[in-house]
């Protein structure tokens, strides 16, 4: 229908990038407002699945393969089912037609024979993997009975590092999955020309999430609907309803995901993983509601690893320390089975390696091989911390061949403002590259002072002719956010001026319901008080992009905003032609009212009033549709690519090999911050994570392939004792061209380069330019290092 | 041997009169047969700190501990914080600092705070850094988490403190 009130566009493309919407509001866009979210968690009220129950309800509990890579003779169930509270057991054969978990659409061919079943089959590939599922009316039980079941197997040899030469992942099937390629310009010409090549050989260690809650969901049979309910759902709600349902046969439609509080996502939960599946599958077959909580051990080895990269880096140089090659191999270890990334995370390793440098030419080799230990995939920021701290050892690398400063090394070679954006020929994801908007002489001209560079400089060095080994490393990153191609949301006003944001995003902690209030109260003119923002749920908006990729302020938030923006034309249109005698270009909505804005005096009409006068009627609908609603639709033209630099100081203990981080400083450019508070809570819980990776968090296995990192007396993260002061110095000098406010997103900024930082600080403390290679660096791997250099062998 | 008995817990000035086995947690105690969903389970090994309920005054792992052994003691979970609909300095000082993202660690955090600051009032930052270093939390960096129980301890010693 056509009417005065059409729709806001929504497409921005160049030329209209700004989309009319050139000056927006920013009353509460901007501040550091308390989060909506938080009244429910403080008071201990949340929602966690765990906490979810239904009457009638079994408890499924996992029996895991306690062999790394095996043949499965048989798989004892007797005892089990003698139990009494045995209600049931699965094993592979009870689950023989449900097919594997498949992963998202990608170009990468020849991934599918290294999907995971949900329940093993003839062959367990890793220690964790489910064998079989049984079923009882309470928790303890069904955890008794699983004890019960026992594994007959084969033994095989195993493959524990990407670095060995591939084996057989199956008759006539490589663990060499595939090896992908990106590549543009004339790399061997380049470095044919060459001044110098200078060379690095550095490793991430396998980590990963790890959030706080373990994984869980609960199933259950809606008869009166004839719809399966999944609670417990997160990151990717929509998406995954849909992969879930294909499974296990039946409709989108039949099937809904609820999306309750989350104890961290990070990359790792939300997936699709074998036991929710079964979960799900389970609430069908026996048709009553399933509850499954793993513990925190099976959460170490069962829930997805990530990080675990190998990289040979090499640059050509021309006599002015300008890069004018990069050439780089990566080993990635994927771990058991290609779960449901598919090669995504070696794809933006290989992707965002050259970070924010100005590179002519560059080829990228990455040889993803299957291991027998748990399956790989995305954890926050996912293959570039591995290919950013790669990058960095390499410019440190330059830096000390030529004898410039770390930090000359990148003035000489980061983008110029004048060449943004900045086009890569070559893809990630499928997608080519370019990157929006950036100015890193600004941000680094505006750090250095603010870190106190030079009474730092004085401070190391008036510290180190005392003997201590102290040091400051950076590492300077570009990062990407935003990912496209559109998403939509519904805003509606009921009678009461109480405003409903419905959104297909994901909240795993980080704070959209706030942000998109806050988007949506300054596009419409209301108090974000008054907005209740709807996430994570498939049966009140019909598509949804979640909450991952540093996406949801950049997609959400610009869908939130047109939707906003759509319902205030409503609204003042309606007002102006059926309540206020008063041309449309006099009105406003400024708090919850439409006024007049030539008359500042009056009152003018609740919003809420609005609305109930659009409730159904001839007016209404001859107006066009009734209520005060509207969608917002928002495609963004490409990614918008936030960047920033690391700083972290150490000391280093030389008797125990522990590195102390005095301080660590984010400087990070975020074009516009809709709530400066909680991007400073992404960022610093960013930079703990990353400290996790760089100094302290490691999953280890043994010679047969036995987990060891199992508990948190083993896997360690850091507490409030290691964590450093974090200064932040957020920027807004690049906003991203791609949508009106020019946001970009803030979720993994904090991690992205503390791999990188840290290894250059102590470089830097330890006196040994390249030393440090290998993440995490351990006391046990500094103090080898320093015995080295003092010449004392263990 | 499992067979479950009558116990009663005292949480929050209520009493809960529960049947669980000898072997059955605190926690899962708490969570499942007092209703009180508020204490969250984050490792089952004492590591994580996400189930610290008060036990007579003192911050405990729920989940080191059985359910019988809290016969008879006085227990306090994060659902009795807020009085009469009134927040906790506490609960309030972590929204105003955006202590919490995804809440997990929240209540471990609060009941913490909340017996250390009753039992230690005095305490200085190192001391109160060393103590909150008991949990874990994963998605704040925990700066937050520490000014905002500081700024706690500050208002109720210039307040004259208790509660």
């Amino acid at each position: 229908m056509t009417g005065s009130h059409a729709a806001h566009p929504s497409s921005l493309r160049e030329g209209e990038r700004h989309n009319g919407d050139t000056n927006p509001r920013r009353k509460v866009v901007g501040q550091r407002v308390t989060r909506l979210e938080d009244p429910p968690l403080v008071t201990g009220r949340g929602t966690y699945v765990g906490n979810l129950n239904f009457p009638h309800q079994l408890h499924m509990r996992v029996v895991r393969s306690n062999y790394a890579h095996a043949l499965i003779r048989s798989i004892d169930t007797a005892a089990a089912r003698a139990h009494p509270g045995c209600i049931a057991i699965w094993t592979g054969a009870d689950v023989a037609d449900i097919p594997p978990i498949t992963f998202r659409p990608t170009s990468v061919q020849g991934l599918e024979p290294y999907r995971q079943y949900i329940l093993a089959r003839d062959r367990v590939r890793y220690v964790g993997e489910p064998i079989a599922v049984v079923f009882a009316a309470d928790p303890y039980t069904a955890e008794d009975i699983a004890e019960m079941v026992t594994l007959d197997a084969e033994e095989l040899p195993v493959i524990l590092s990407a670095d060995t030469p591939p084996g057989e992942f199956a008759p006539g099937l490589s663990t060499e999955a595939v090896i992908m390629r990106k590549n543009f310009g004339d790399v061997d010409a380049a470095f044919r020309a060459a001044y110098t090549v200078v060379e690095v050989d550095v490793q991430v260690g396998r980590h990963s999430g790890v959030p706080l809650e373990n994984r869980g969901a609960l199933a259950r049979l809606d008869h009166s609907r004839d719809v399966l309910e999944l609670y417990g759902a997160g990151k990717r709600p929509h998406a995954h309803r849909d992969a879930v349902a294909a499974l296990i046969g039946r409709s989108p439609a039949s099937m809904h995901f609820y999306e309750g509080h989350i104890g961290g996502g990070f990359g790792v939960r939300g997936e699709i993983y074998p036991e929710d599946v079964l979960t799900c599958l389970a609430a069908v077959r026996f048709d009553r509601p399933v509850k499954w909580i793993e513990d925190r051990r099976e959460n170490l080895m069962a829930c997805n690893h990530s990080r675990e990269q190998h990289h040979v880096v090499r640059a050509a140089l021309d006599a002015d320390a300008r890069l004018l090659a990069v050439d780089a191999k990566l080993w990635h270890d994927q771990g058991a089975y290609v779960r449901t990334h598919g090669a995504r995370v070696p794809d933006m390793a290989m992707g965002t390696l050259l970070g924010g440098y100005d590179v002519p030419a560059y080829r990228a080799i990455a040889y993803v091989r299957m291991t027998n230990k748990t399956p790989a995939a995305t954890y926050r920021c996912p293959g570039r911390f591995e290919s950013t701290y790669a990058c960095e050892r390499l410019m440190d690398a330059v830096a000390e061949k030529f004898g410039l400063s770390r930090i000359e090394v990148r003035r000489r070679n980061l983008i110029r403002k004048a060449q943004f954006p900045y086009p890569r020929a070559m893809d990630i994801l499928d997608h080519p590259v370019e990157l929006d908007s950036g100015d890193f002489a600004l941000l680094l001209e505006k750090t250095l002072p603010h870190l106190g560079w030079d009474a730092l400089q004085a401070e190391l060095a008036q510290r180190r002719a005392n003997g201590e080994l102290v040091g400051v490393g950076m590492g300077f990153f570009m990062e990407k956010s935003g990912l496209g191609p559109v998403d939509g949301v519904r805003v509606t006003v009921d009678i009461q001026g109480k405003v409903q944001v419905v959104t297909g995003a994901s909240s795993i902690g980080q704070g959209v319901e706030t942000v998109m209030a806050q988007i949506c109260a300054d596009g419409l003119g209301v108090d974000y008080r008054d907005i209740k923002v709807i996430h994570g749920r498939t049966d009140m908006l019909e598509y949804g992009i979640g909450a991952h990729a540093s996406r949801a302020t950049v997609m959400t938030g610009g869908a939130t905003r047109i939707a906003a923006l759509n319902v205030r034309r409503k609204a003042l249109e309606f007002a102006a032609q059926h309540m206020i005698e008063a041309p449309v270009e006099l009105l406003d909505i400024v708090d919850g009212r439409v006024v007049r804005t030539d008359r500042p005096g009056e009152p003018g009409i609740a919003i809420g009033k609005v609305a109930a006068a659009l409730s159904p009627s001839p007016t209404s609908v001859a107006f066009g549709t009734p209520g005060l609603t509207a969608e917002g639709w928002f495609e963004t033209a490409g990614l918008a690519h936030p960047y920033g630099i690391h700083t972290a100081v150490v000391k280093v203990d030389p008797d125990t090999g522990q590195t102390i981080v005095e301080r660590f400083h984010v400087a990070y450019d975020i074009g516009c911050a809709i709530n400066p508070m909680l991007v400073e809570g992404q960022i610093v819980g960013g930079v703990a994570q990353g400290l996790g990776g760089a100094l302290y968090e490691e999953f280890v296995y043994d010679e047969r392939g036995e987990p060891l990192s199992v508990t948190f007396a083993d896997y360690l993260m850091p507490t409030a004792n290691e964590m450093p002061p974090v200064e932040v110095l957020l920027t807004e000098d690049a906003p991203s061209p791609n949508n009106a406010l020019g946001m970009k997103g803030a979720g993994e900024a904090g991690i992205t380069g503390v791999g990188a930082a840290i290894a250059a600080a102590i470089d830097d403390a330890i006196g040994m330019p390249g030393a440090i290679t290998r993440l995490p660096v351990t006391p046990q791997r500094l103090k080898a290092i320093l015995d080295k250099r003092a010449g004392v062998h263990a | 041997m499992n067979e479950p008995l009558a116990i009663t817990l005292q949480v929050n000035g209520q009493s809960h009169d529960i049947r669980v086995e000898p072997r059955k947690t605190l926690s899962d105690a708490l969570r499942i047969d007092c209703g009180l969903t508020g204490t969250n389970v984050g490792c089952e090994h004492g590591v994580c700190g996400a189930c610290t309920v008060l036990l007579d005054g003192e911050p405990v792992r729920a989940c080191l501990m059985f359910a019988v052994q809290a016969q008879g003691r006085q227990l306090r979970t994060v659902e009795g914080l807020a009085r009469e609909g009134r927040l906790h300095p506490l609960q309030q000082a972590f929204i105003d600092n955006h202590s919490l993202q995804c809440g997990f660690c929240t209540s471990g955090f609060l009941m913490l705070a909340a017996g250390t600051l009753e039992n230690q009032p005095d305490i200085d930052d190192a001391g109160l850094r060393e103590v909150l270093s008991s949990n874990l939390c994963r998605c704040t960096g925990y700066q937050n988490i520490l000014r905002a129980v500081g700024q706690v301890r500050d208002s109720l010693k210039t307040s004259g403190g208790g509660r």
